[in-house]
């Protein structure tokens, strides 16, 4: 073994070839199995039930069509959980980067006694499982009152503003510790020379500060948009109207109701999941670095 | 506290912290320091009403007896009966105590693992890196709604891909019901979760292994270390902080496991978990708030310590 980095004939080149080999046969079984799920899901959805019924799902297709998808789109009413899903996952994600970032800005750019005190308190919720607070979250959405033009049964429950909310409460010490962080990178002096130039706090914050922080806000508004998404629980305990559901939690329902064959259920998850997708495909590497950026410095 | 330097201390960079900081405050206007103390407020106030309050409110709620119908007159103080009743009385309590242990247990052995060894093998110079980490990654971007539906596809007892090439389907001799057996089902979502943790371990501690100073390995492969020793001996250590954040996730999504067991078949017969024993009894037939909040308390007892291992590796970076 020790004497791999220096081996140079190729008597002791073909053990490491097969090493490599065999990494790449590791990986491409693993990685064919990890793609496996999704890529049945897909293959499912193009046919037609009255194929699969008659050869089964593991066989070859007669026909590939479309039909799922429209059924799927038209009966489940897609395009109107989708409208919901926008109306949270919008304001919810500007929101949140917009309060973190001020947040943010504060704990990183000014010495204040309490600096590290409120980042725990801020990470240590962020950490909590959502269950352990939502029996009395419940009860005070039932029992807060709402002005009128923001709900309109005048609660927090069952209303967007509410979901909104926890959402935004939610991401808040995640977002708050990602750009925290961020900015610590930056250079001392850029306050200095604001300080220098007159420029008030806000100035400091809006002109100079938040500009420089935009990849990481690029990067956690790709994340955010993912998460607060793909949010199943939030909108199952806090809403009951099943009309105003999100896209997410609107699914279960939908299943039994109008997703009744296998086929169809592929159809209706694969479109669920198309704005994901697109983050995968598109978006990857903000998506990633919005990862990692909350568990390595810089 | 370790907190960062003020931006105005440059000039005195010798001065100690705390004229520093008093320096540093005076120059702010009146209305900066509205400013300031705004942009604290808001986010803070939203933290402690949307959460801390909640969390507290969790655990005097699981001192009392309520049933949610009318006023906050009608709650009782019943002490630790709530606690007496779930560890004594409530049948689904252990079981799901059990599962979420062996939950944890399974990340922890086998999904977490498989994610760093395969952040450690594509952190290599290999070809086609980038095809594998993608396709590994595809599942963290889904929902666990939608990966509850794409694996109902595999598993389902006829139509299910799985009884289909085994021959198991409810019409076969040797029927196999993945997701209504109650000593399988854990085991089948089990797979299912793993499936989008391995990835989301796996782009995590890649960051983790690209963020190694690369002359470390260097200098391990000069020692004449071989790529097992550099690992165990040189990478791992200096990855203490990213490993401790894997952990603390690792605990942490096995405390929130919901939605998959939710979703196949809200949590029962084989597939109780803490969380959704907490929801039954908001959702359920007959609202029990006190012992709803008891249940959330074990799980925030649980919580706790991930959380609190979690800070204290954030406070010692604080203070370096």
């Amino acid at each position: 073994m020790s004497g791999d980095a220096a081996a140079r004939g190729s008597r002791r080149m073909s053990p490491r070839r097969l090493r490599r080999a065999s990494l790449h046969a590791f990986l491409i079984v693993i990685s064919l199995l990890w793609l496996f799920p999704l890529a049945f899901a897909l293959y499912t959805s193009f046919r037609p039930y009255s194929d699969t019924a008659a050869k089964g799902y593991f066989s070859l297709p007669s026909v590939l069509s479309l039909e799922n998808y429209q059924n799927a789109w038209d009966q489940a009413n897609i395009p109107h959980y989708l409208l919901n899903s926008l109306i949270i996952v919008l304001p919810s994600v500007i929101l949140v980067l917009f309060l973190a970032s001020m947040m943010a800005f504060v704990v990183s750019r000014y010495s204040w006694r309490f600096n590290v005190l409120f980042l725990m308190l801020f990470t240590a919720a962020n950490l909590l499982p959502p269950q352990v607070i939502i029996t009395p979250l419940f009860r005070m959405y039932l029992a807060l009152p709402l002005p009128p033009f923001l709900s309109d049964n005048g609660l927090f429950y069952d209303q967007f503003v509410g979901i909104i909310m926890i959402h935004i409460s939610f991401q808040l010490g995640f977002c708050t510790f990602v750009l925290s962080n961020y900015m610590k990178t930056l250079p001392k002096e850029l306050n200095e020379a604001a300080v220098v130039d007159g420029a008030s706090v806000w100035t400091t914050y809006s002109r100079v500060i938040l500009p420089l922080t935009r990849p990481a806000l690029a990067a956690l508004a790709v994340l955010q948009t993912v998460w607060v998404y793909n949010d199943f629980f939030w909108a199952l305990l806090l809403m009951k109207t099943g009309d105003k559901y999100p896209m997410t939690s609107a699914l279960n329902n939908l299943k039994g109701q109008f997703f009744t064959d296998n086929n169809l259920i592929a159809a209706g998850s694969i479109l669920v999941a198309i704005p994901t997708l697109i983050v995968f495909f598109a978006l990857q590497r903000q998506f990633i670095s919005g990862l990692t950026l909350g568990s390595t410095k810089g | 506290m370790g907190a960062p330097a003020g931006p105005v201390s440059a000039g005195q960079a010798g001065a100690p912290a705390r004229s520093r900081r008093r320096s540093h405050f005076s120059v702010l206007t009146r209305s900066d320091r509205i400013t300031l103390a705004a942009m604290v407020a808001v986010p803070t106030f939203l933290i402690v009403f949307f959460i801390l309050l909640p969390t507290l409110l969790s655990i005097i709620l699981s001192l009392s007896s309520w049933n949610g119908i009318g006023g906050l007159d009608q709650i009782h103080w019943v002490g630790l009966t709530n606690y007496y009743n779930l560890v004594v009385n409530y049948q689904s309590f252990w079981p799901a105590v059990a599962h979420n242990v062996i939950w944890l247990i399974f990340f922890l052995c086998i999904a977490t693992p498989l994610g760093m060894f395969l952040a450690v093998l594509l952190d290599k110079e290999i070809r086609g890196t980038r095809f594998y980490q993608s396709a590994l990654f595809l599942p963290v971007v889904l929902s666990l709604a939608i990966v509850g539906f794409i694996w109902q596809l595999i598993y389902a007892p006829d139509d299910g891909i799985l009884n289909q090439v085994l021959h198991t389907t409810s019409t076969d001799k040797g029927f196999i019901d993945w997701l209504g057996n109650p000593s399988l089902n854990l085991w089948a979502v089990l797979v299912a979760a793993s499936w989008r943790q391995v990835g989301y371990v796996m782009v995590l501690y890649l960051a983790g292994l690209k963020a190694v100073d690369p002359s470390l390995r260097e200098a391990a492969a000069i020692d004449g270390a071989s790529e097992r020793q550099t690992f165990f001996q040189v990478v791992f250590p200096v990855m203490r902080p990213i490993n401790i954040v894997i952990l603390v996730i690792t605990i942490i999504e096995s405390l929130r496991a919901f939605d998959l067991a939710f979703i196949i078949n809200k949590g029962i017969n084989g597939l109780e978990l803490l969380s959704i024993l907490v929801t039954n009894n908001i959702i359920g037939e007959s609202p029990e708030i006190g012992f709803g909040s008891a249940i959330a308390v074990v799980l925030l007892l649980v919580a706790v310590g991930p959380i609190i291992l979690y800070l204290s590796r954030a406070l010692q970076e604080e203070e370096q």
